[in-house]
């Protein structure tokens, strides 16, 4: 408790701090290369009948994700609070390699907790972390995942609070990460927004991007939340049916409940025990949602839905064979479900997918689970 | 069964420390967990600790968390445990307390729609609890905790941790009932090899505040720590140190046996 007090606290003062600012300012454009484009995806627009599809290419930022967005920032903010090691939990390894990234930049130590499967997935990742200095400790407890990775990150913390900071990679989490990751990742919404803007002189119809943690979706819904008329549409991952432990579609099918510090919307069983996930996407493999797509949905000004690992797949194949982008298999489930739901989209919908990491971390997973002809075709 | 008062007052006039072993519900075997109270009480436990196994126990490290995933394995469910605390409530003499993270306590009763902590509360009392402790629940979001066990009339116990500066250190000790959960270290449950050398200075700072028993976990394996503990605090709990001896002992009544014996061990190190 003392220690979220703490990182409050200095946030607090850091955003009203210019010259902490001005640094988050220039690491995200020197640095990260922010902004990154708001791009026309004319091909896939007409693949889907027509429409205006816009993707906002988070995929193009240093590391290849959006992630980078919020370790820069919270990598500023353990520096200002004098600690010399940062830790963080990652699934896909995208977060991790943000972390190792930053840590590398700024001097300071690194660890890493990943679930066992996660690190067999998303082997790459792991040998970038190793590569940027982190340590890379395997989590085996539970289902070897995501979660578990943040139950070891937590366990960590408490042993190692006076020098480290827990840099947590999504909107979830006590208070106050929830607000503090949607405030470095805000950014991608705001430039989105200005973009759009400049492009078509309005604001569009509808943007889409996936949730796991709902780090990328908050922060480009976060902007466009008093823009009533802008529909906010969160793809979850489905995996291979909604039966339960077969998905991970925590705003589809979760109670309320709490977990890691944060009361939200929660896969669970009966008894309150946090069910297994099941996800073709390391990064969306989450019982859990952060707390404020619960209350988007809550309060019906986002509406969600689950896209499954086959329509993913799906998603992957359209955006690269209509733009020569490989997306990632997270962002892919936006992708895939917008081509479902293209028909029914009026004909001249502006709609901005929040594309928000590039695909090559799943090369191998896509290659093992796309059919043969897929790779000749 | 007693309140966990009425265990302090008597230990009070006695002139010792509580000695409180912590066992996982449904561990080694759902069965053997009202069996295994007993024997504790029969081997010189003044009051019981006894895990809700949790899917993702935050708090706790390597070895209370495998005693948590086989109490699932073997399907234990949280009114399992308080049944079979109910099974041998007649012939226990001693308190027991009830352990469970927060999220099983806010879903129970709830058949897959709205439980509530209440309803938890209600059967843990009926059950025979005399306490429960939520470790992930800060004193902060305890309100509704205690407004139930107010109700119920059963002791809702927070912990303080060596981090937890004064102003929390009051709020802690005002709104724990029965006793304060003192945390020797900041970090997991699980044995150590040294107790920390602030844990006396520490135990100060929580007495300063309060003169309810102040109890310490986290760490404490050995008789010779359980003795230092004894001096210093009201109450020693030993957790990791007496599931991995059972854990490490082949036989279902063996394991009971073998815990019998580690406790009877503690007894008499605790005085």
């Amino acid at each position: 408790m003392a220690a979220l007090e703490e990182l409050a606290t200095a946030y607090a003062a850091a955003r009203r701090d210019p010259g902490f600012r001005r640094e988050l300012r220039d690491l995200l454009h020197g640095y990260a290369g922010r902004p990154t484009p708001l791009y026309r995806a004319k091909r896939l627009g007409q693949a889907l009948g027509g429409l205006t599809v816009y993707l906002k290419r988070e995929d193009l930022l240093h590391t290849g994700a959006h992630k980078i967005n919020n370790t820069i920032g919270q990598g500023l903010l353990a520096v200002r609070m004098g600690k010399r090691r940062l830790i963080a939990e990652t699934g896909a390894g995208q977060h991790g390699v943000a972390t190792a990234t930053i840590a590398a930049l700024l001097g300071l130590a690194c660890e890493v907790f990943m679930g066992e499967e996660d690190m067999r997935r998303q082997a790459l990742n792991v040998v970038r972390m190793r590569l940027l200095g982190a340590r890379v400790s395997p989590v085996a407890s539970g289902t070897k995942t995501l979660k578990d990775a943040c139950n070891e990150a937590i366990r960590n913390w408490v042993t190692t609070v006076g020098t480290t900071h827990y840099c947590i990679g999504s909107v979830v989490g006590p208070h106050p990460y929830p607000m503090l990751v949607r405030a470095f990742q805000s950014v991608i919404g705001r430039e989105a927004r200005r973009q759009i803007r400049e492009a078509e002189g309005r604001l569009p119809d509808l943007v889409v991007a996936c949730v796991g943690g709902g780090s990328n979706a908050i922060g480009l819904f976060h902007p466009f939340l008093r823009d009533r008329r802008v529909r906010l549409l969160g793809v979850e991952a489905g995996g291979r049916s909604l039966a339960p432990g077969h998905h991970a579609a925590t705003l589809l099918k979760g109670r309320p409940g709490v977990l890691h510090g944060a009361r939200s919307l929660l896969l669970q069983d009966r008894a309150g025990q946090v069910l297994t996930t099941a996800s073709i996407s390391a990064g969306l493999d989450y019982p859990g949602v952060g707390p404020e797509h619960a209350y988007l949905q809550l309060t019906k000004r986002a509406q969600y839905v689950a896209a499954s690992d086959a329509q993913a797949l799906r998603g992957v194949e359209l955006l690269a064979k209509t733009e020569g982008i490989l997306p990632a298999l997270e962002p892919a489930h936006a992708i895939g479900h917008l081509e479902r739901l293209a028909p029914r989209l009026p004909r001249r919908s502006v709609v901005i997918v929040g594309l928000s990491g590039r695909g090559d971390k799943d090369v191998d997973t896509i290659a093992r689970n796309l059919p043969a002809h897929a790779h000749h075709s | 069964m007693p309140t966990i008062r009425d265990a302090f007052d008597r230990l009070r006039r006695c002139q010792r420390a509580a000695l409180i072993p912590f066992v996982m519900g449904g561990d080694p075997h759902p069965g053997l967990t009202g069996p295994l109270l007993l024997a504790l009480q029969d081997a010189g436990a003044d009051l019981v600790e006894v895990g809700i196994p949790f899917s993702d126990p935050l708090a706790d490290g390597p070895v209370i968390q495998a005693a948590s995933s086989r109490a699932l394995a073997h399907g234990t469910t949280p009114a399992g445990v308080l049944a079979a605390i109910a099974s041998v409530r007649r012939r226990l003499r001693i308190p027991v307390v009830c352990l469970s993270y927060w999220n099983p306590v806010t879903q129970f009763g709830g058949h897959g729609g709205r439980g509530s902590p209440r309803a938890f509360v209600r059967a843990a009392r009926e059950s025979g609890c005399a306490g429960l402790i939520v470790p992930d629940l800060p004193v902060e979001e305890g309100g509704a905790l205690r407004e139930a066990t107010t109700c119920e009339g059963i002791a809702a116990i927070f912990l303080a941790a060596p981090t937890s500066p004064p102003a929390r250190l009051r709020a802690i000790a005002r709104a724990s009932q029965g006793f304060i959960y003192y945390v020797s270290v900041a970090g997991t449950t699980g044995a150590r090899q040294s107790l920390p050398p602030g844990l006396a200075q520490g135990l100060r700072q929580v007495k300063l505040v309060t003169t309810k028993p102040v109890c310490v976990g986290f760490g404490i394996s050995t008789p010779a720590q359980v003795a230092a503990v004894a001096r210093i605090a009201d109450g020693a709990i030993v957790g990791s140190a007496l599931i991995r001896t059972m854990a490490s002992t082949r036989g279902r009544a063996a394991s009971v046996r073998a815990a019998a014996r580690f406790v009877a061990r503690l007894r008499r190190a605790a005085g």
